[in-house]
């Protein structure tokens, strides 16, 4: 259960007020914190609770949500084989986060990638620009408004079947 | 005497880089101050493709990322689907499974060594590396009628059977290949210029490569004893005895010995599973979920309505979010798959092992020459249309 998962038990201690949900699926615990205290909950679980190594931060966006994004830091503890998902809500009016290349400098690429595909504005990143796209492009292609046929096309119905 | 920097473009046509990798060097006579990659020319989309498309139907797209190691684009893939379904495969599906991927750590890590050698002027290794990579192909031709983008597995299994002679083609590998390593490793292992080239090159500490996110052979060749397959388990690797290789001096040469003991603990993985592999389903008993076997299709109208059913509509995921991550001969490679109760993913994240350890570039090549920038490609053994999916 997410209750006795150690990340969970730490965190409720420690985050009480920032900490919005907490909980497990198929094994895999997520927990879910205020993007205020993103820089804070990862420093913590990197330092005191030993999540070493950041695998992946990505973003998903609940068009027609509010908020509408969230950005998502997969954890990996190589000392004690565990994972962690961590969640960010942020909202599309402030669509920023601070960026956790601080912690791990693995973050730098990964959120040049997020800033590319979903907008995502992750502050005091050192070199915020896009990656996979070319630089003079328009729009953040994984954003669920953004056609799938590409720019200037009716946005993308669904299967017809 | 007064001295500038000189900017270098190297890329994106370079037969070094491996594929479509543009990198604009900054030097100081012939020593690297700066490096910036410029990547995304062979971006594809996968990730908003899979939004429009069913789950059997996103299988075939995971091939086309690590197109050097596709079956294990697809393991990873199916292993995040069957984990979402909650769904557990038949244990003959789970030893084909291993069979499969560990030949596709040779055939990708044969890649590795040949390009690696040829970069660095051993051209000898290369000849003998393709050829031992075409018997590989040769039983992915056998098992799914492709060389390259296989597309063999399937959500609750296989997409067919082994066909008749296969286990005895993979024990003729299993009983030559150590031999060929052998040649490998007394081509390059004790060659003065092979030494000159990768002791001392592409340095990065434990500690570094962790910051950077370094995984797979590269991690542990900078002396960090974690590898997925033994750490996190999955597809039934908990039941195979394997060593795992670590460096010491976190070199290139070490990552070079590294890949090697991993060939060989590969080979030996292949032959437990050879052996434990006895006939049974190889189709989890979800009707929901997977085809139905051809017979059934070609012969009855039930078959056929039920084939058609799965083809064209797909079958729902229940509401919910997995990190799948498996050892890909490069690191590790995971998806992370959202679902919101509908017949295609709402969001497909893959993490791209190449991607990450990539951007490790100029942390391991600031200070050396530009020669050893190429030494320093082939051993993070990147593959660009991963990288840029």
């Amino acid at each position: 259960m997410a209750e006795n998962n150690r990340a969970v038990v730490k965190l409720k201690e420690r985050f009480a007020d920032a900490l919005l949900e907490y909980k497990e699926h198929r094994g895999e615990v997520t927990v879910t914190v205020k993007k205020e205290s993103i820089l804070e909950v990862l420093k913590y679980l990197r330092d005191d609770l030993r999540y070493n190594f950041l695998s992946d931060v990505t973003a998903v966006d609940y068009l027609g949500q509010e908020p509408r994004f969230m950005v998502v830091y997969h954890l990996l503890s190589i000392p004690n084989k565990d994972r962690v998902r961590v969640k960010a809500p942020v909202t599309e009016a402030d669509c920023s986060i601070d960026s956790v290349t601080p912690l791990w400098n693995s973050a730098n690429w990964l959120e040049r990638e997020a800033y590319d595909l979903f907008g995502i504005n992750f502050k005091n990143h050192p070199n915020l620009v896009r990656i996979l796209m070319t630089d003079d492009w328009v729009g953040h292609p994984l954003r669920k408004d953004y056609p799938l046929q590409g720019p200037d096309r009716e946005p993308y119905k669904g299967r017809l079947s | 005497m007064a001295s500038e920097i000189m900017t270098l473009n190297m890329g994106p046509q370079h037969p070094s880089t491996h594929g479509v990798l543009r990198l604009v060097v900054e030097l100081d006579g012939e020593v690297i101050q700066k490096i910036t990659p410029h990547i995304g020319y062979l971006h594809r989309g996968i990730e908003k493709l899979s939004e429009h498309r069913t789950y059997h139907q996103t299988l075939p797209l995971t091939d086309r990322m690590d197109y050097l190691a596709p079956m294990h684009n697809n393991l990873g893939y199916v292993l995040a689907v069957e984990k979402l379904l909650g769904l557990d495969v038949p244990e003959r599906a789970k030893l084909v499974r291993v069979i499969m991927a560990e030949l596709t750590r040779l055939k990708s890590h044969l890649v590795w060594i040949a390009c690696h050698a040829l970069d660095i002027g051993a051209m000898t290794v290369f000849l003998y590396a393709f050829r031992e990579r075409e018997l590989v192909m040769d039983l992915y031709e056998m098992v799914s009628g492709a060389r390259m983008t296989s597309n063999y597995f399937r959500v609750g299994g296989l997409s067919r059977d082994l066909p008749a002679g296969f286990e005895q083609k993979v024990q003729e590998i299993v009983d030559t290949f150590p031999g060929h390593f052998d040649t490998y490793e007394g081509l390059l292992t004790k060659n003065t210029i092979w030494l000159q080239r990768t002791i001392g090159n592409g340095v990065i500490s434990a500690e570094d490569a962790i910051d950077f996110g370094i995984s797979g052979p590269a991690l542990r060749g900078s002396g960090v004893d974690f590898d997925l397959r033994r750490d996190l388990p999955y597809s039934g690797y908990e039941n195979f005895e394997f060593k795992v290789p670590v460096g010491e001096n976190c070199d290139t040469f070490d990552r070079y010995k590294v890949r090697l003991v991993e060939m060989r603990e590969s080979v030996k993985i292949i032959d437990q599973a050879l052996k434990r592999l006895k006939p049974g389903p190889i189709l989890a008993d979800a009707p929901q979920v997977c085809y139905p076997p051809k017979e059934s299709v070609y012969n009855s109208i039930e078959g056929l309505i039920h084939h058609f059913k799965i083809a064209s509509e797909g079958f729902p995921v229940p509401e919910g979010e997995v990190y799948m991550a498996v050892e890909n001969p490069k690191g590790e490679l995971g998806y992370y798959i959202v679902s919101d109760g509908g017949n295609m993913p709402y969001r497909m994240r893959v993490r791209p092992p190449s991607f990450v350890n990539l951007g490790a570039i100029e942390k391991m090549a600031k200070g050396s020459m530009l020669a050893d920038l190429v030494a320093i490609i082939g051993t993070l053994d990147i593959v660009l249309g991963e990288i840029d999916r």
